[in-house]
């Protein structure tokens, strides 16, 4: 009985062992399911079609082409391959600049055939209208067949426009572009302090010191990326647009300002680790040669190290890349390609946190969203597989 | 003096400068909140709800909201924490499940909160239909904070040495007794240590409940664990950046991220004195 008992203890512990694992096929399985819709709605807002005349040459229209010509940016048909014609672009709400409203029908049941006269009279128009209000086909007009959103519109577009009407855009380059841009700023501004400080605590401060700065530095990793937000825009942010002269000063810069602090923790701490377990004797055989302490730390530590220190750094990007909320409020979150540090940025994270609220359930934009959480989630794996060979890389012998 | 120390004196008073300006930032965050929001703090701002638009009033309903999560993700996390960590130190051998398990909880440790978010959104608040609600949040905030206490709970039973083990094997005690009467006392403070630290990342975190249970403003306190709840770095991150008068709100903003502060002020020196406690009794 007793054993039995021991028996069904383990396996109870088994099953919780195996829940870290379980938790992350869950969220694999989840964001791809919630996500891969995406590759399957159409490029034009859902329920919705781009209608224009049967004697119209253009047989299909991509997504930007969709949105400059709504914007007027494209004006005739001869730039998109067709005629030499202005082109007339209709919105289901110019309909009554065209036509009474008695002409609609009490119930708007006789909207399709106005449509098809409509579309008859102007060869040069594209609607833009509901399904449930298209015209019969066979009237002399064509549903434009934009096709689907495809790997080269969401991975390849520059421009993000989730609510651009009648096409969405889902350029995600300029999210990455911006994550990325942000975060390897923020290490370049992080890793020397954090080196400094890991070779300071393992190498030159006492271990009264030591035991000072130990606390210091995991209550730097305790406060919430909120609060370090907050800091951000009360302080950073309006120091930035003083010294710079800037109209915002939420910027590229503040957001690196800030993750570079909230990075250095993980610097730090896995850097002062890889110093650490630098052998003893390797250390004494340089001093023995006649080495000063500087130059065995420069010459023979911190190669030996260098694998750990590496690791340290990537784990910091990856902190930096994930980062959401402090990210959110600082640096302005305007979707375009950066150029300087001294524009506003929008990251990954921070675009999912500001749009998800506000995407229906299920629909195209919600679906993006998870594609980018995806690809967070992807760039997150590999920071850390990254990670995991770099640091069971043996330092090279030192003969 | 020889060039050698002269420049090995400049490089290590260079480090010095540096790591003191670690500490300068962490002095200049802390004491910027603490004299920005002293004057916010009082005992009605922590016991009234916000009036005028949250621009005034205290902020109970989020400190209510905060302790639910807390409370929830706990009863989930630290359980399954703590007996996932007895599994991988105790009963596993040392191959490559163990293995296998440590990256697993690696990894799930460096997934962002973000995508918790996301995650918890789309299987707790819309496959299960747990909705916007405290039971939603807790396990999405739970689930963030497991590796923590599995990784606290490893550590606390890895110090302790083998001799303890093979002492209770010799008296006779099976290997769940010995777990139970002489192991896992004398680990506990240490876990406790995870569980106080998960405590303090679950307040903190305000990415993975921003679509499972936070809640802009409410009129009364939640009565169920399906109720949407207010959240103390939720109420910051509106108070801070959208609401009816940001400028008006500034105090109200300050004085929540110094209890927020405060919060994980406390959780670490908890934290430290617990540890300081429990080395003490291993020597």
């Amino acid at each position: 009985m007793k054993k039995f008992f021991e028996t069904v203890v383990e396996k109870i512990l088994m099953v919780s062992g195996t829940i870290t694992s379980l938790t992350i096929i869950l969220i694999i399985v989840f964001l791809f399911s919630q996500a891969t819709g995406l590759f399957n709605s159409s490029v034009v807002e859902e329920n919705h079609s781009l209608v224009v005349n049967s004697q119209n040459r253009v047989q299909t229209l991509t997504p930007m082409q969709i949105k400059d010509i709504f914007d007027q940016e494209i004006t005739s048909w001869i730039e998109v391959g067709g005629e030499d014609e202005d082109i007339i672009v209709f919105r289901f709400s110019d309909i009554t600049s065209y036509v009474s409203e008695e002409e609609l029908g009490d119930e708007f049941q006789f909207i399709p055939q106005v449509m098809s006269k409509i579309i008859n009279e102007n060869p040069a128009i594209i609607a833009f209208l509901p399904d449930q209000y298209l015209p019969n086909p066979t009237d002399g007009t064509r549903v434009m067949d934009c096709g689907d959103i495809t790997l080269g519109d969401f991975f390849g577009g520059e421009e993000w426009f989730p609510t651009a009407q009648p096409a969405p855009l889902f350029g995600v380059l300029p999210l990455i572009l911006g994550t990325l841009w942000v975060s390897l700023a923020a290490i370049l501004f992080a890793l020397p302090f954090g080196l400094a400080g890991a070779i300071f605590l393992s190498e030159l401060a006492s271990s009264r010191v030591r035991s000072l700065l130990k606390p210091i530095i995991e209550l730097l990793a305790g406060i919430p990326s909120v609060v370090y937000g907050f800091f951000g825009l009360v302080v950073i942010v309006p120091l930035l647009q003083d010294w710079f002269n800037l109209a915002v000063g939420e910027t590229a810069l503040a957001g690196a300002i800030i993750l570079a602090i909230m990075a250095l923790p993980t610097i730090i701490t896995v850097a002062e680790d890889a110093i650490r377990s630098v052998p003893r004797t390797i250390r004494e055989a340089s001093l023995a040669l006649g080495a000063s302490k500087f130059q065995t730390i420069v010459k023979v530590v911190i190669p030996y190290a260098v694998s750990g220190i590496m690791a340290a750094v990537v784990l910091g990007i990856g902190r930096a890349i994930g980062e959401t909320m402090a990210v959110l409020m600082v640096t302005g979150n305007a979707a375009v390609i950066p150029t300087t540090l001294l524009e506003p940025v929008r990251t990954i994270p921070a675009t999912i946190a500001a749009e998800l609220g506000e995407a229906p359930t299920g629909g195209v934009h919600y679906e993006a969203l998870f594609m980018l959480g995806v690809i967070l989630f992807v760039i997150t794996l590999v920071i850390s597989i990254t990670v995991e060979i770099i640091a069971s890389k043996r330092p090279k012998q030192i003969m | 003096m020889k060039r050698k120390t002269l420049i090995q004196n400049i490089a290590f008073g260079i480090f010095r400068l540096m790591a003191l300006s670690v500490v300068a930032i962490l002095v200049w965050i802390i004491g910027f909140l603490v004299v920005k929001g002293a004057g916010a703090l009082s005992w009605e701002f922590i016991t009234e709800s916000p009036t005028d638009g949250m621009t005034k009033g205290g902020i109970f309903p989020a400190i209510v909201g905060t302790l639910c999560l807390v409370v929830g993700s706990m009863v989930f996390a630290f359980p399954i924490g703590v007996m996932s960590g007895i599994y991988i130190n105790e009963y596993a051998a040392n191959n490559w499940v163990v293995k296998f398990i440590r990256v697993m909880t690696n990894n799930l440790s460096s997934i962002p909160s973000i995508v918790f978010g996301l995650f918890g959104m789309a299987l707790f608040v819309n496959t299960l239909g747990f909705g916007d609600s405290i039971l939603a949040g807790s396990l999405t905030l739970g689930l963030l904070v497991l590796p923590i206490v599995i990784r606290t709970t490893e550590e606390a039973l890895k110090t302790i040495p083998d001799t303890y083990r093979q002492g209770s094997y010799a008296l006779g005690a099976s290997k769940l007794t010995t777990i139970r009467k002489v192991i896992l006392p004398m680990a506990m403070p240490n876990i406790t240590t995870g569980l106080i630290l998960a405590v303090g990342r679950v307040s903190g975190e305000t990415a993975p409940i921003l679509f499972t249970c936070a809640a802009y403003f409410l009129p009364k306190l939640p009565t169920s664990i399906f109720d949407q709840v207010m959240a103390l770095p939720y109420h910051l991150y509106v108070l801070a950046t959208s609401g009816t008068d940001i400028e008006a709100a500034r105090p109200v903003a300050y004085g929540t991220a110094l209890v927020l502060i405060l919060i994980v002020l406390i959780v670490n020196l908890l934290a430290g004195v617990l540890r300081g406690y429990f080395n003490k009794k291993l020597r």
